[in-house]
């Protein structure tokens, strides 16, 4: 199928990449044992914070690191090359493919996820394991319900991405809505912090939001948090995410469509 | 005592290629292998060779971003790796594929920053830029983005830009490419009244043979590494044999055209080739063809220096 | 001295181009500065957010922290500022902007750190200088106190621009792994945001005696702070940020050299 190849040469394309991996990998580790180590002592202050134990705790900031890169939690992937293309023009051709412009970029995000969550992700998780006590998914609907959270998480980053790569039709230049989608990102997924340490009502807006998808949702199932109903809600909040956003990409992309093909790009 | 000085100089590279899946096997390449040579100062050197002899490599040493691996390298009394600094000031470098300019910023800018970053007298560079400004016509350009010049364009700001500390040797490496012929013609009458006028040592390497007839008394030769010749231009042709081609377009087929100076060397229908000196004009041999015969059309073809060379090594 | 001199004023020129250069978009330049403050102050509203469940981290209050955070904030904020371009070494090589900069009679890592000048990096200098000053009321004064963060700052600064520089300079053999400098500098930063307390005793070793950037912030604020060393190492260790940020900068300058005499060398 198409859109498999598509993955395929996505992935193919960022594994060529090796000394940046191993670097960003390394990167990854750094920042998992500092981290680590922080939340510990936050965890000695406070047992049971958040509903977490210590070893929640730090198998939460592992699973953030490998997350990070996966879900371009930052930005990133795919869409970059969108943003590159409308200022360079070659957007157009895009446009006038008999192919969905989003189901394509779509794929190629995911081939993109799924070289880093082999690489970065694997990889930083197996030596925070080494080095701290990490929980791993226990029971079956756990290790099912992160297979299906994780491509969740990088479809709803993708939608997120794709929406602020956009604003490149219209602003030429997507440097702003970027760096803003990004603190956003950082700040709502829980990554600077697990959203259950939130303060109400601020835990529970942010649980509600997409970036909740992004690392807080796969986490908590992941560490047995959300079991039964409430892991079933927390892929079915994901899943709403995915096709809203991917609908407000769709018709985004229909008025760039006119906006193009009326100005001439 | 000459300007520029080489005594055997040698640059060798270590190259890796992959061995089957995992080993390496490293490969020693001489891009330069005994090169010598002098320049003294004032001259207008033409350095000549194809693709990959090692016309770059040098240029590199000697303006001290590369450290020769053998032999001995003299420009200005200083050995330009150790004294890459020192030497810069009393040089200019114009890299035709890459610009010295500041990308994002006007034209103006990049020769306000060059005169703080050569610490040039302001009189000496207001006079300078002036006068360059004017030969190259670079008036209605200083505001505008570099990135948003023209090649030809591009190429008339780094010349400024490497001529406005006054240098003593400016070194183009391959200036003339992706030209159109106008500016090419320009270009070539501007660095002949600079080095007419200021003594300005040029060394221009190229595989353009026009740039050469146009600007150089004396021409190197490089291929493969080594120095291949070392002369004047007309020698050149005359070691290398080397032809020009008359192509002419008759009406009719005819038996191989005779005219005093020019031998038919092909023939194919009405189309005939002769061959005549590289330094002989066309012009008598054109007229004696189309006085005799009926001619439809002609053209001149100019030898390249591949086919120089290859008649330089048939020697 | 006076060579010094002229190489300031050289970079200050460069560096004034680039200025002109990204104030010459205005709206893009107010949004990069603007929303650097809020990711470089990300970290800090995690660290606050922390002290909504806990009343200490490690022994330390939220002002004792924040003093932490503000200084090396402030250190790594202007070494970003004044050299973080070198990160992007492995670029110019691969472009040769390298070989273009050489043949300027300005020394090359000078260029190198001042081309692309980002002016919009000082948000992250003016977003932590307000954390330091708001830990700073907690802070009981004196003379000897004052000169001693201002030497902290500095030397902070100049220790993370020796790291800037040293773990870039491995872009002179291999140009893919720009990320490696990362873990160091700001991977150095993060770490020494929060107090040392909550690492284990063998590593706070290693960042004092062998990658020391608990120089930057943890020993000279423990005497701001009037504290005894937690782990039992000597005072003395709370004046030498200086020294170590001199003896690093010696270093930087080696091992520089040795890259810029590996490319010259070998060419690219």
């Amino acid at each position: 199928m198409l859109y498999v190849a598509v993955a395929t040469r996505a992935f193919r394309r960022y594994s060529t990449y090796t000394a940046a991996t191993v670097a960003g990998i390394f990167t990854n580790c750094v920042f998992g044992i500092i981290y680590s180590y922080a939340y510990l002592a936050l965890w000695a202050q406070r047992p049971n914070a958040g509903g977490y134990d210590a070893v929640d705790a730090v198998t939460y900031v592992w699973l953030g690191q490998a997350l990070l890169m996966t879900v371009a939690l930052w930005g990133g992937g795919a869409t970059d090359d969108i943003t590159q293309r409308i200022r360079s023009g070659d957007i157009a051709i895009d446009l006038y493919r008999p192919v969905g412009l989003v189901q394509w970029y779509l794929a190629a995000d995911l081939g993109r996820a799924a070289y880093h969550l082999t690489t970065r992700g694997l990889a930083p998780t197996i030596i925070g394991a080494l080095l701290f006590d990490i929980r791993w998914p226990g029971t079956v609907q756990a290790v099912v319900g992160v297979s299906i959270a994780i491509p969740l998480a990088v479809t709803v980053s993708f939608a997120t991405r794709f929406l602020v790569a956009s604003t490149a039709f219209w602003l030429l230049d997507a440097a702003g809505p970027k760096l803003l989608s990004g603190v956003l990102a950082m700040f709502l997924s829980g990554m600077v912090l697990p959203l259950v340490i939130f303060p109400e009502p601020l835990r529970s807006i942010a649980l509600a939001l997409p970036w909740a998808s992004y690392l807080q949702t796969p986490a908590d199932i992941w560490l047995g948090n959300r079991t039964g109903w409430s892991l079933l809600s927390g892929l079915g909040l994901q899943a709403l995410w995915v096709v809203v956003l991917l609908a407000c990409c769709q018709w985004v992309l229909s008025a760039a469509t006119r906006k193009v093909v009326v100005q001439g790009g | 005592m000459p300007l520029i000085v080489a005594e055997g100089l040698e640059r060798s590279f270590v190259v890796r290629k992959r061995a089957g899946r995992l080993r390496r096997q490293s490969a020693q390449v001489n891009a330069v292998a005994g090169l010598d040579f002098a320049i003294e100062a004032g001259e207008m050197v033409g350095y000549l060779g194809p693709n990959g002899a090692g016309k770059s490599t040098t240029i590199k040493m000697l303006t001290g971003i590369l450290v020769p691996t053998g032999g001995r390298l003299e420009v200005a009394g200083l050995e330009p790796s150790k004294h890459r600094t020192e030497l810069a000031r009393r040089i200019g470098v114009v890299f035709g594929q890459r610009t010295t300019l500041w990308w994002d910023l006007p034209l103006r800018d990049s020769f306000v920053l060059l005169q703080r970053i050569y610490r040039t007298s302001p009189a000496r560079h207001r006079a300078n830029l002036a006068e360059y400004v004017e030969l190259l016509d670079l008036g209605d350009l200083l505001d505008t983005p570099v990135r948003q010049l023209s090649l030809g364009q591009r190429m008339r700001g780094d010349i400024t830009a490497a001529l406005l500390h006054d240098p003593e040797i400016l070194y183009l490496d391959e200036p003339t490419i992706g030209l159109d012929v106008v500016s090419k013609g320009r270009l070539r009458e501007f660095l002949r009244t600079l080095n007419a006028e200021r003594d300005t040592t040029l060394m221009l390497t190229t595989h353009d043979l026009q740039d050469i007839e146009a600007l150089c008394r004396r021409v190197l030769v490089i291929d493969h590494g080594r120095l291949v010749f070392d002369g004047s231009l007309p020698d050149l042709h005359r070691a290398g044999g080397s032809a020009r081609t008359l192509v002419v377009d008759l009406l009719d087929e005819a038996p191989p055209i005779t005219v005093p100076g020019a031998q038919v060397r092909r023939i194919e229908g009405p189309r005939q080739w002769l061959s005549f000196p590289a330094d002989a004009s066309a012009a008598p041999i054109v007229a004696a063809v189309a006085a005799s015969y009926d001619v439809a059309d002609l053209s001149i073809q100019e030898p390249t220096i591949e086919e120089v060379i290859k008649d330089l090594y048939q020697r | 001295m006076a060579e010094a001199l002229t190489h300031v004023t050289t970079y200050r020129d460069i560096a004034a181009m680039w200025v002109r250069s990204s104030l010459a978009y205005p709206v893009s330049f107010a949004t990069m500065t603007v929303g650097g403050l809020f990711i470089t102050g990300l970290d800090f509203v995690g660290i606050w957010l922390m002290f909504g469940t806990i009343d200490s981290l490690g022994g330390f209050s939220l002002p004792e922290i924040a003093l932490l955070y503000g200084a090396t904030g402030l250190g790594i904020g202007f070494a970003d500022l004044v050299v973080g371009n070198v990160e992007r070494i492995g670029v110019m090589v691969r472009m040769g902007t390298l070989d273009q900069m050489m043949v300027r009679p300005v020394p090359l890592l000078l260029q190198v750190c001042a081309d692309q000048f980002a002016l919009r990096r000082v948000s992250r200098i003016v977003q932590t200088a307000v954390v330091f000053a708001w830990a700073g009321t907690y802070v009981d004064w004196t003379v000897p106190r004052i000169l001693v963060a201002v030497i902290m700052v500095v030397s902070g600064g100049a220790i993370f621009f020796a790291l800037f520089v040293m773990f870039s300079c491995i872009q002179f053999w291999t140009t893919d792994a720009s990320e490696f400098a990362n873990a160091f500098t700001y991977g150095g930063n993060t770490l020494t945001q929060y107090p040392l307390t909550v690492f284990p005793q063998e590593l706070v070793k290693i960042l004092t005696f062998v990658l020391p950037i608990a120089f930057v912030n943890w020993y000279p604020c423990l005497y701001l702070l009037g504290r005894d060393d937690p782990f039992g190492l000597p005072t003395w260790l709370q004046f030498c940020s200086p020294v170590v940020a001199a003896l690093l900068l010696a270093l930087t300058a080696l091992v520089w050299r040795t890259g810029v005499r590996h490319y010259t060398s070998t060419g690219s």
